[in-house]
């Protein structure tokens, strides 16, 4: 059996085939992932050179011929003009991209204090956990939030533009890393006691390799179903902290930004600013959460 | 004769799965009487303890019994509904399992255990349950019952709590007890202070025993007849004293031979049967056991055997059927180890 | 069994352990100690254990739960370290401090072989790399062709085909994967081989394939074997001395033979009779009431004494010493003089 065809067949694999229900988010998420991925080349205007806009056009309703200008736009204008289709392709972009990387460092983190804690045990295990029941009795939005405000405070302002997406993404993974530590560590625990680790001990294997070679394998199956879920969980964060006002600059609106700017004019009838951009959110991140609940069950060898 | 407790016919049992069914229990049909211990033995997967979860109808779901009848005493139990399946459970049929404390709700006391087990099945007053509590914990051997009511079943010992759940099994008087493994999880000395008891008590109540276990050292001490079970179809079936002795199917036989015991030449061989049992996806054709089987012929490989007399047992395998063509080799060799072939051609004869 | 063994002829001990002890400490953590109360708890798993091991013989220590057979297998492979006394072999201390090299030399030739070959293996490896990571951690080939056919000889020693290193252990039967983790065990060419209840955990006719592998194995490659179980059937195929151990004292220790026919220890008599008779000779047994005590808390004098069918008013408070009786070492006070 080739290596696709094997894995074509794996159970995993087959759970897959037989969910209608993860098909479709896969479907939608891919959908929104290779359309923000594909910004540049898909979005009809670039919302960000101004040179393209034209306030005239600004609070073009969807789908009807803006009135000067008789330009239509598929899902409206904004009050500067801008395309909403358009900028919420770019806007997911970074979204994605801050989710996505936010969880990336997360699970690092998480994976590597979780083995640690789990392998050394002690004090190092104690000082590690209570560190993790602190910060998981605070919602991770509040900690995001003040990490981001102190790492304002440290950065030089004339940087701060440049470093606002990266200290959002450290801010939301230093308030995610929890759940992948004490899940790795709880599975560590396990797998260390397993006759396996011991005869890698009677022969002398190095600890570094013992984690990473033998232990780090079995314990990836969880860290995968929560990154998925961590993954969804982190592009609302993101959202809601753009959505405060204190995440990425103005000058590269995510969907976050984008729902806030629209927010201001609900009730002024141009309801498509917010609307869309919302929804778009709500397909990503529900189909993100159900891939990664669907994922959970999947690996569950007890409810195959 | 007098009605089998327990008649089981040609029993199915299957787990659909991705890849198909599986038929994890395949034709498979035997009594016990009053009385009777009988022992079913088997290796992992050849499909024992679901036998009995089957009997008791508390397969694991998506198994199912697919196929045969289950009579309790005469009366069909394999189609009931759950809830008279449950009364049937704790009043007809006991059960003891492996690990004590799957039988034993931790948060209960042992004496509240008992008297609830007893107050559900029969119509007596909470004083009297309690009287008979007390006496079925002196029967099993608790010392200092009296105190003993009251407390938790952590705090027993492993062969005390394996005590405990026969006295719970045989509260109500079941006229079958199903033990699934009853001595596996304790250490050797205690093995045979339960063994001894189970026999003493359920033969003092005239209860029927189904033993399951994969000792055969257990099923010589314990049961009245043996049903060997091999990847989920009968091999052999008869009095305990023949199957453990003059085993007539190759498998059994060959399971007997590789029992390590405490008397023969300890530097010789240990006989062993070559390969291991098929995974239920992928049972041979004709026998199940004919790739392992030493005196495989050509029908093995193609017909399934029925069960046929063999000595005072009765073996699936065609050795024992009169119309096999047996290779007047194959039949020598078999005569040689004991197996009693139907037919031996002249030729072979010593 | 090798020749050398068979024919009686002594050959020098490989494998020596002395006044061997281990002490497991149960406390609850200081803390907790201080709020609750109560004092430090310990375990006393091993006791002064001793015993030596000649060189391609199988010595078997048998036990139930609690006699501290696992923790005697653990020290004398180096996993845990002893709490007083030694295990050494060929004159080497296996938790001591000699150079890193002779360390590293004396540790290759010392291999385990497990209990439960479903945890034995790493499921996400592949037979190959499972087999041939002693032989790399040991830096014995640098050569990954010479490599890949080692671990191809080696699954055909253990019969097993070499073309089963591309797959994963959970394609394989509990009997095979034991074979699996017998091969993984000889890729370091070791002499001494720990076997931790190597069949319990198999069927019968797969533990029979086992046990007879590891006999020839011993024969072609003159292995010794520390064997540990519990099941005495098992180690009357495979000993050559048995010792039984009781609450983490050695009770009796004789040669296999000598220990099966003539066993002295009320404990080791009280063992045999437990087997359960499978030659349906309906011998008389003498059962003995009674449980293992609680290890924490064992029995002052003999631990034996609460059990024993023959105990004297000192076994409550003396501790037996170890008598010389022939071949056969007993602890116990009905074989002392006078």
């Amino acid at each position: 059996m080739n290596r696709f065809a094997r894995i074509w067949d794996s159970d995993v694999a087959w759970s897959f085939r037989h969910s209608p229900v993860a098909m479709a988010a896969a479907f939608m998420a891919l959908l929104i992932v290779l359309a923000a991925a594909l910004a540049p080349l898909i979005a009809p205007y670039d919302p960000f050179n101004p040179a393209t806009l034209n306030l005239m056009d600004g609070f073009t309703p969807p789908m009807e011929p803006n009135m000067i200008s008789g330009n239509v736009y598929w899902l409206g204008t904004d009050n500067q003009g801008r395309d909403i289709f358009s900028t919420i392709l770019y806007g997911a972009r970074i979204s994605i991209f801050v989710g996505f990387s936010a969880v990336v460092f997360a699970m690092v983190l998480g994976i590597g204090l979780g083995l640690t804690a789990g392998w050394r045990g002690g004090w190092v295990d104690s000082a590690l956990m209570r560190i993790a029941d602190i910060q998981l009795s605070f919602p991770s939005i509040l900690i995001a939030l003040l990490i981001f405000g102190i790492a304002r405070g440290l950065i030089p302002p004339s940087m701060r533009e440049d470093l606002a997406i990266w200290v959002l993404i450290v801010s939301i993974g230093l308030a995610d890393w929890v759940q992948f530590a004490r899940v790795v560590r709880g599975a560590t625990l396990v797998e260390k006691n397993k006759e396996y680790i011991q005869a890698a001990r009677v022969i002398g294997v190095r600890p570094v390799r013992m984690v990473l070679g033998h232990i780090l394998p079995n314990v990836m199956g969880p860290v995968l179903v929560i990154a998925t879920i961590s993954l969804a969980l982190a592009i609302i964060a993101e959202a809601t902290l753009s959505f405060l006002g204190v995440g990425v600059p103005p000058t590269q609106p995510s969907l976050g930004t984008l729902i806030r700017i629209g927010q201001g004019f609900l009730f002024s009838g141009e309801w498509w600013i917010l609307l869309f951009p919302s929804i778009t959110l709500l397909a990503l991140a529900l189909s993100v959460n159900l891939l990664g609940d669907w994922l959970r069950d999947a690996l569950n060898p007890k409810l195959r | 004769m007098t009605e089998p407790v327990l008649s089981v016919r040609n029993l199915i049992v299957e787990f659909p799965t991705r890849r198909g069914v599986l038929r994890a229990i395949d034709d498979l049909s035997f009594d016990i009487a009053p009385g009777e211990v009988l022992g079913v033995v088997g290796e992992s997967g050849a499909g024992k303890s679901l036998t009995g979860a089957a009997i008791i109808g508390l397969l694991e779901p998506p198994g199912r019994v697919a196929g045969g009848e289950i009579r309790l005493a005469g009366e069909r139990i394999d189609n009931l509904s759950p809830e008279r399946m449950r009364t049937i459970r704790g009043k007809r049929i006991g059960m003891i399992f492996q690990d004590p404390l799957t039988s034993l709700n931790p948060l209960y006391r042992i004496g509240d255990q008992l008297t609830e087990t007893i107050l559900t099945h029969e119509p007596i007053s909470a004083r009297a349950a309690r009287d008979k509590a007390l006496r079925l914990l002196e029967e099993v051997g608790i010392p200092a019952a009296e105190t003993r009511l009251s407390a938790y079943p952590h705090q027993f010992s492993g062969g005390m709590r394996q005590r405990v759940v026969i006295a719970l099994a045989l509260a109500v008087d079941p006229q079958l007890v199903i033990a699934d493994e009853p001595t596996t999880a304790l250490d050797v000395s205690v093995q045979a202070q339960i063994i001894a008891l189970l026999k003493r008590i359920c033969a003092d109540r005239g209860a029927s025993v189904m033993l399951i276990t994969h000792d055969m050292g257990v099923i010589a001490e314990t049961a009245d007849r043996v049903c060997v079970l091999y990847a989920g179809r009968l091999a052999e079936i008869g009095p305990v004293r023949d199957v453990v002795k003059r085993p007539q199917h190759p498998y059994a036989s060959g399971l007997m031979a590789a029992i390590p015991s405490l008397a023969g030449d300890p530097d010789e061989k240990l006989a062993q049967i070559p390969g291991s049992m098929p995974r239920l996806g992928a049972i041979p054709r004709g026998c199940a056991f004919n790739p392992r089987c030493g005196y495989a012929f050509d029908r093995c490989r193609t017909e399934r055997p029925d069960a046929y007399p063999a000595g005072a047992s009765q073996a699936a395998c065609f050795l024992h059927d009169a119309a096999s063509a047996l290779p007047p080799e194959v039949a020598g060799r078999a005569a040689e180890a004991g197996i009693q072939v139907a037919r031996v051609p002249a030729e072979a004869r010593p | 069994m090798t020749d050398a063994a068979r024919n009686g002829e002594p050959a020098p001990p490989l494998v020596e352990v002395k006044g061997l002890r281990r002490v497991f400490d149960l406390s609850k953590p200081l803390l907790n100690r201080l709020l609750e109360g109560g004092g430090r708890v310990s375990l006393t798993a091993v006791d002064g254990v001793d015993f030596s091991i000649r060189r391609g013989e199988t010595f078997a220590l048998v036990g139930e739960s609690g006699s501290g057979k696992s923790t005697i297998a653990k020290m004398a492979v180096g996993l845990l370290r002893p709490s007083a006394g030694s295990v050494t072999i060929d004159g080497i201390d296996v938790a001591g401090k000699a150079s890193a090299d002779t360390q590293r030399r004396m540790r290759r030739r010392i291999q385990m072989i497990f209990q439960d070959p479903y945890a034995s293996l790493n499921p996400r490896w592949r037979v190959h790399a499972i087999v041939e990571e002693p032989i790399k951690a040991f830096g014995m080939l640098p050569d990954a062709k010479e490599r890949a056919a080692r671990v191809g000889e080696l699954l055909s020693l253990v019969g097993l085909d070499p073309r089963d290193g591309q797959k994963f252990p959970h394609e394989f039967s509990g009997g095979q994967r034991q074979r699996i983790a017998i091969a993984r065990a000889l890729a370091s060419e070791p002499n001494f081989i720990v076997c931790d209840e190597p069949t319990s955990a198999l069927d019968v006719s797969v533990q029979a394939q086992v046990l007879n592998l590891l006999r020839e194995l011993q024969d072609r490659l003159g292995l010794t074997y520390l064997f540990i179980s519990h099941n005495l059937a098992v180690v009357r195929h495979v000993a050559t001395r048995v010792g039984v151990l009781y609450l983490g004292r050695l009770v009796e220790e004789a040669p296999a033979r000598e220990l099966f026919s003539d066993p002295k220890h009320p404990y080791t008599r009280m063992l045999l009779d437990a087997v359960p008779d499978i030659e349906m000779e309906g011998k008389e047994r003498l059962t003995i009431a009674g449980e293992i005590p609680n290890p924490v808390n064992p029995p002052s004098g003999c631990h034996f004494n609460p059990r024993c069918p023959f105990v004297m008013p000192h076994c409550k408070t003396v501790v037996p010493p170890v008598l010389d009786r022939g071949n056969a070492r007993v602890r116990c006070h009905l074989f002392a003089e006078g």
